[in-house]
């Protein structure tokens, strides 16, 4: 039960090595925070950055989760509450992000990709929300991505991915309304971490605690939408009305 | 530790649904809130729950004025008490016995013109019988008076088969001490039966004093409280340096007939509504306004005056003239900050009232009060010593450290706070605060062997849980 002035007490992060996933725990920290779930694909990893949360009256634990496993995760929820109590935050992070360069002749890449960075976080965001109404409150924190906003022919699967997780994410939120429970959308722009390292930084670019604190304060204040930097939000919303030609020209250069 | 027992889909599916609604529930400060199943039922006759999926417990709910997470049970059932439950008052003797779910507002207008008043009156008539014996609740007459346990003469509890005991403290002592103060975790008080007190007119008899700083103000409280049956102090909590504390102290008695003005009712009870405040505002409390409002308030006010005759609702609820008054703080909410600070720590009551205006976080209404003898339940707020009320606006960052350092300064004297208002305390710092909690638990575990009774408070602050116990042990399937 988070408390009155938005202080959790426990967090699940699904992709738990994820760079931002991490530091939105850290940005939510306090004296009232006492669990943190990590559940990652490569659990020696995720004891890796659970080393990061080590101090007294916090316990990390660290579980395993592969997002594709999708028959098996309203179990691992199960399992997770039954061990730890309720669940006040849940941040979707896990992800991958992919060059469509290297997926144009590559459709079964590109299906996996589509699969893990849309369909698996369907199944996991739709075994999180029957969890989280169960107990009658909580937040679901979404990863979403300003790629999603108008999708480039240089990203075009992580695009399109983010596009339609961000369009479930809207609907999800609509859903649960009334339930007690909220959905948190971040939809950061550029972000230096390592799944973007190599990558030429796009304007606007920011950094994972940045997106960490503004997605906590939006947490606290039951925001629906948040954009890092804010001035995305303006930016992207010209850009979905831009002329096509007019838009490649842009997204061509980013 | 006891388990719920797992319910057949079967005996779920028997509860009829028309009965049954889902609805979105905050507490007063609108800050914490979860989703409930809702149900209404008869406090006369009780109602067997065994049919209802209590995975995630029941817990009872009056008319929600506890400000944080009291009254919620996210997940759980909430049980609503019939407010038209019963009023059955014995003239002779000035006892009176009402449902749990009738609210104090409906007493006094049913008591009042007989003669009568109740013997302890929260800040609002906005709160039911059962709820005021749940949370042990005080009024200005505590250093005199108590709280309103001191009047209690027996309460009916249901349990979750829906049968109704009568409780007095002679014949179940462990459910009369599990439950005053017990924030509704032994279940349903679907009665109370309690002292009244006899009264001549529904006017009061003020005297007010300004106060310049906090220690003339704790001065004029400590020499003269105890002439008063009723005293409360206003403390503007935004003034620094020489006028830091400066507030304004009322203290009153019940007028008499022979004080009162022949030109008006004696017996009269017609508490006005100004205004409702309308949902959806902005925040319309901020730091320049409470300064403003504070300035007025404390020139306004005179700087001695005596006998002045006031009606009984102005001088107990003023509040209840402005409905929905929460509202003011926009959708972010506020939490109320309730604490008590035991005599003989003034020195830190001093410092946390410093430590308070620095911030400049404190919304109006800061309230000063001195408490009398406790009732000796485990979990009853009131003790001897300075209570002291700060509603803080609970999206400003600020807040969070202020929370810090104040609950420091409470819990390092030996100091609690009010659990009828609590929104942040943490497990360890209720373990502090209230060092009988343990005896409460197994004096609670008695009286529901296998925890049904449940809630948002009790899962965040862990009351059920053995102390030191660093992971939670769910019953919840």
């Amino acid at each position: 039960m988070r408390d009155a002035v938005g202080r959790p007490q426990s967090i699940l992060v699904l992709g738990g090595t994820s760079e931002i996933g991490r530091a939105i725990v850290e940005a939510l920290d306090s004296e009232q925070l006492r669990c943190v779930i990590l559940a990652c694909r490569d659990v020696e990893a995720g004891h890796q950055a659970a080393r990061q949360f080590a101090r007294e009256g916090l316990e990390v634990d660290v579980v395993a989760f592969d997002i594709c496993d999708v028959a098996d995760h309203g179990a691992l929820l199960d399992e997770v509450t039954r061990r730890h109590g309720d669940l006040d935050v849940v941040i979707m992070a896990a992800g991958v992000l992919a060059d469509s360069d290297a997926l144009r002749e590559d459709p079964v890449a590109a299906a996996q990709i589509a699969t893990v960075d849309f369909a698996a976080p369907v199944a996991a965001l739709t075994a999180t929300a029957q969890c989280l109404r169960r107990q009658g409150h909580g937040t679901i924190v979404v990863l979403s991505s300003v790629a999603g906003r108008r999708v480039r022919a240089r990203l075009a699967v992580y695009g399109a991915a983010k596009a339609g997780l961000d369009g479930f994410a809207e609907a999800l939120s609509d859903d649960l309304i009334g339930s007690g429970v909220d959905v948190v959308i971040v939809r950061p722009g550029f972000v230096a971490t390592a799944m973007t390292a190599g990558l030429p930084p796009a304007p606007f670019a920011t950094d994972a605690a940045t997106v960490a604190a503004a997605t906590a304060q939006a947490i606290r204040a039951h925001r629906r939408v948040v954009y890092v930097p804010r001035i995305l939000g303006p930016v992207m919303a010209a850009m979905r009305f831009l002329p096509a030609p007019l838009w490649r020209r842009i997204a061509e250069r980013g | 530790m006891a388990v719920l027992t797992p319910v057949s889909a079967d005996a779920v599916s028997a509860v009829p649904s028309e009965r049954l609604h889902y609805e979105e529930l905050t507490g007063w400060g609108r800050t914490p809130r979860s989703t409930s199943r809702v149900i209404q039922i008869d406090s006369r006759r009780g109602e067997d729950l065994r049919g209802h999926d209590l995975a995630r417990g029941a817990l009872t709910r009056g008319l929600g004025r506890a400000y944080g997470d009291a009254a919620l049970n996210g997940g759980g059932l909430v049980l609503r008490l019939d407010p038209e439950g019963p009023i059955e008052l014995d003239g002779t003797t000035g006892v009176l016995r009402a449902g749990g779910g009738v609210s104090f507002d409906r007493i006094m207008a049913e008591i009042l013109p007989r003669g009568w008043f109740v013997p302890v009156t929260a800040g609002t008539r906005a709160i039911t019988v059962g709820g005021a014996l749940a949370c042990d609740v005080h009024g200005k007459n505590h250093h005199v008076d108590g709280s309103f346990a001191h009047h209690v003469v027996s309460f009916e509890l249901m349990d979750v088969n829906g049968e109704i005991r009568t409780i007095t403290r002679e014949s179940d002592p462990v459910a009369w001490a599990a439950t005053i103060g017990g924030m509704g975790l032994t279940g349903p008080i679907t009665a109370v039966t309690f002292a009244l007190i006899p009264v001549d007119t529904t006017f009061m008899t003020v005297d007010t004093d300004r106060a310049r700083d906090l220690d003339d103000l704790m001065a004029a409280m400590a020499e003269g409280d105890d002439r008063y049956r009723y005293s409360v102090a206003w403390i503007d909590l935004l003034a620094t340096g020489s006028r830091l504390g400066r507030g304004v102290l009322t203290r009153g008695d019940h007028a008499r007939g022979d004080q009162i003005d022949t030109s008006k009712d004696a017996r009269g009870f017609t508490p006005r509504r100004l205004l409702d405040v309308p949902d959806h505002l902005p925040r319309l409390i901020g730091r320049r306004r409470v300064a403003a409002f504070n300035e007025f308030w404390f020139r306004s006010a005179p700087r001695s005056q005596r006998d002045d005759i006031q009606p009984l609702s102005r001088f107990f609820h003023p509040l209840d003239a402005v409905g929905w008054w929460n509202r003011l703080y926009g959708p972010g909410g506020f939490l109320q900050y309730q604490l008590l600070i035991p005599f003989a720590a003034e020195t830190t009551l001093v410092h946390l009232v410093e430590t308070v205006a620095r911030s400049g976080a404190a919304g109006m209404l800061a309230v000063l009060k001195r408490f009398g003898e406790g009732s000796g339940a485990p979990l009853s707020f009131p003790e001897p010593g300075w209570t002291l009320t700060i509603d803080l606006p609970a999206r400003d960052d600020s807040v969070r450290t202020l929370l810090r350092e104040l609950d420091e300064m409470v819990l390092g004297v030996g100091g609690r706070h009010y659990l009828a208002k609590d929104a942040h305390l943490s497990p360890d710092s209720v373990r502090r605060g209230y060092p009988r909690l343990g005896e409460w638990r197994d004096l609670r575990d008695q009286v529901d062997p296998q925890r049904h009774w449940t809630s948002d408070l009790a899962r965040r602050l862990r009351l059920m849980d053995p102390d030191g116990s660093s992971t939670q042990e769910v019953s919840d399937a």
